[in-house]
């Protein structure tokens, strides 16, 4: 299993707890992880401001993984339906992607349409399976509750993402919590949006939309919520204090990286998983499972 | 607010029709699905897609992409997966988006955002301060370079449509 890593913008910069996580984990399932130095923005920001130019920008990333004849894993969920979109938008319309190779040409790129795009969380569920998983858990989470947060972009919209969860009650994060012999907390609203597309936009109504679902999480008593998307934990976590200070509420809520419950469960430290870099500190893992 | 038929552009919904994701604008029966699953019109009843549709099919032009309602879209994509016209809307309000930009209309924050694009090729700056952080706690540096092909596509497709709506 070998895959091109994708971080995206967000990733390297405000969710290093998770990139530190998952290229753990990765090495230790045997899941090759090849940094590619020219990948950048997979063109999402583009999309709202001019869709041809976002192809494009999508289509340079997908070409440089496609030269080193690699499919793509991304941590992002806004990442990961973008370049996948794209994609579809370039086998379905030819001249989509004959302009967008015109554009490459003059960088001495090309894109055939030959790329895969699966987000890590994907890998984890499809091509590695929750059974082969459990095989490398050496120290199940017993007795802790999680609340899993799938993100829009990891299941939605059901055209490129039918074969794999269902849009509305989807199933495979919450599996994958299982796995690291935590319960997956049942909750209502699961599908919710984050807000975090809207935060720049209006923040106020980005910041509702979050205290919607922490008020949710709070009242099903969860250990943390657990996310895979860079975005929708600076939603939750990031902006919790403010959210709690707007709405005087008291969350206290941790917001884990799935890789990082999963690496606990694999016999990673706290340490190791990069715990300490959570803005809400998850105490109780971080005291159970410290190596000092 | 009455409607004047005067005011009306007969062409704004054929200009959406052609943007990418537009397509599908005329197979809507304003049934209100898409509104009943808006988690934003939930919070803020001036998002509610299916008047936007309806005020773009009926050519209100100036009142659509002058309006910050049109950027308060999440792209969480539930009125799209309940849509029972498969009219696409997530794909709809940003083709939406793409001709307010064209008609000069872009909202300031993804003015920023381009900006930052440019400059970095990333929405945030790795540099040297960034790398060391990153190193210090085990993570490989990551190239800084700004990178030619970024720009190229920016000024190819953005920055023409920026400088239309300064003037």
């Amino acid at each position: 299993m070998k895959y091109a890593f994708f971080l995206g913008c967000t990733v390297p910069v405000r969710a290093q707890n998770y990139e530190l996580s998952a290229r753990r984990v990765a090495e230790k399932l045997g899941i090759e992880l090849v940094d590619v130095p020219e990948f950048r923005c997979c063109g999402y920001p583009i999309k709202s401001v001019n869709f041809k130019g976002h192809l494009v920008m999508t289509a340079i990333n997908l070409a440089l993984a496609e030269r080193q004849g690699l499919n793509i894993t991304t941590l992002c969920n806004a990442c990961s339906v973008t370049m996948i979109e794209s994609n579809e938008e370039l086998k379905a319309h030819p001249e989509f992607l004959e302009e967008v190779n015109g554009e490459l040409s003059k960088f001495g790129l090309e894109y055939k349409g030959t790329v895969k795009v699966k987000h890590f969380a994907r890998v984890l569920y499809e091509d590695y399976g929750p059974e082969k998983l459990k095989e490398h858990i050496i120290r199940p989470l017993e007795g802790y509750r999680f609340a899993s947060h799938y993100g829009c972009h990891f299941i939605r919209p059901s055209s490129v993402y039918a074969e794999f969860d269902d849009p509305q009650y989807p199933v495979s994060l919450d599996r994958l919590v299982e796995v690291t012999g935590a319960e997956a907390v049942d909750y209502p609203e699961k599908q919710l949006c984050c807000g975090g597309g809207i935060l720049g936009i209006k923040e106020d109504v980005a910041l509702a939309l979050s205290n919607k679902k922490l008020g949710i999480v709070k009242e099903k008593n969860a250990d943390g919520m657990i996310s895979i998307c860079p975005f929708c934990s600076i939603m939750y976590e990031g902006n919790q204090k403010k959210i709690e200070k707007t709405y005087e509420k008291e969350y206290g809520i941790p917001v884990l990286y799935y890789t990082q419950i999963l690496g606990l469960a694999m016999g990673f430290s706290s340490e190791e998983m990069g715990l300490k870099l959570n803005r809400i500190k998850p105490r109780a893992l971080m005291e159970a499972f410290s190596n000092g | 607010m009455a409607i004047n038929v005067k005011d009306l552009d007969r062409d704004f919904k054929y200009q959406v029709m052609r943007e990418p994701g537009g397509e599908y604008l005329s197979r809507c029966f304003a049934c209100g699905t898409c509104t009943a699953s808006c988690p934003v019109r939930e919070i803020d009843e001036r998002f509610n897609p299916r008047k936007i549709i309806r005020m773009t099919l009926l050519g209100m032009k100036k009142e659509v992409i002058e309006s910050e309602f049109v950027w308060l879209c999440t792209a969480c994509y539930m009125c799209q997966e309940r849509c029972p016209q498969d009219v696409k809307i997530t794909d709809l309000m940003n083709a939406i988006k793409n001709v307010a930009v064209k008609e000069g209309f872009i909202h300031p924050s993804y003015t920023a955002q381009v900006e930052a694009l440019k400059k970095f090729s990333r929405l945030y700056e790795v540099g040297e301060f960034e790398n060391k952080k990153r190193q210090k706690i085990g993570l490989p540096a990551l190239d800084t370079e700004t990178k030619k092909e970024f720009v190229q596509v920016i000024d190819d497709y953005v920055s023409g449509l920026l400088k239309e709506g300064e003037e």
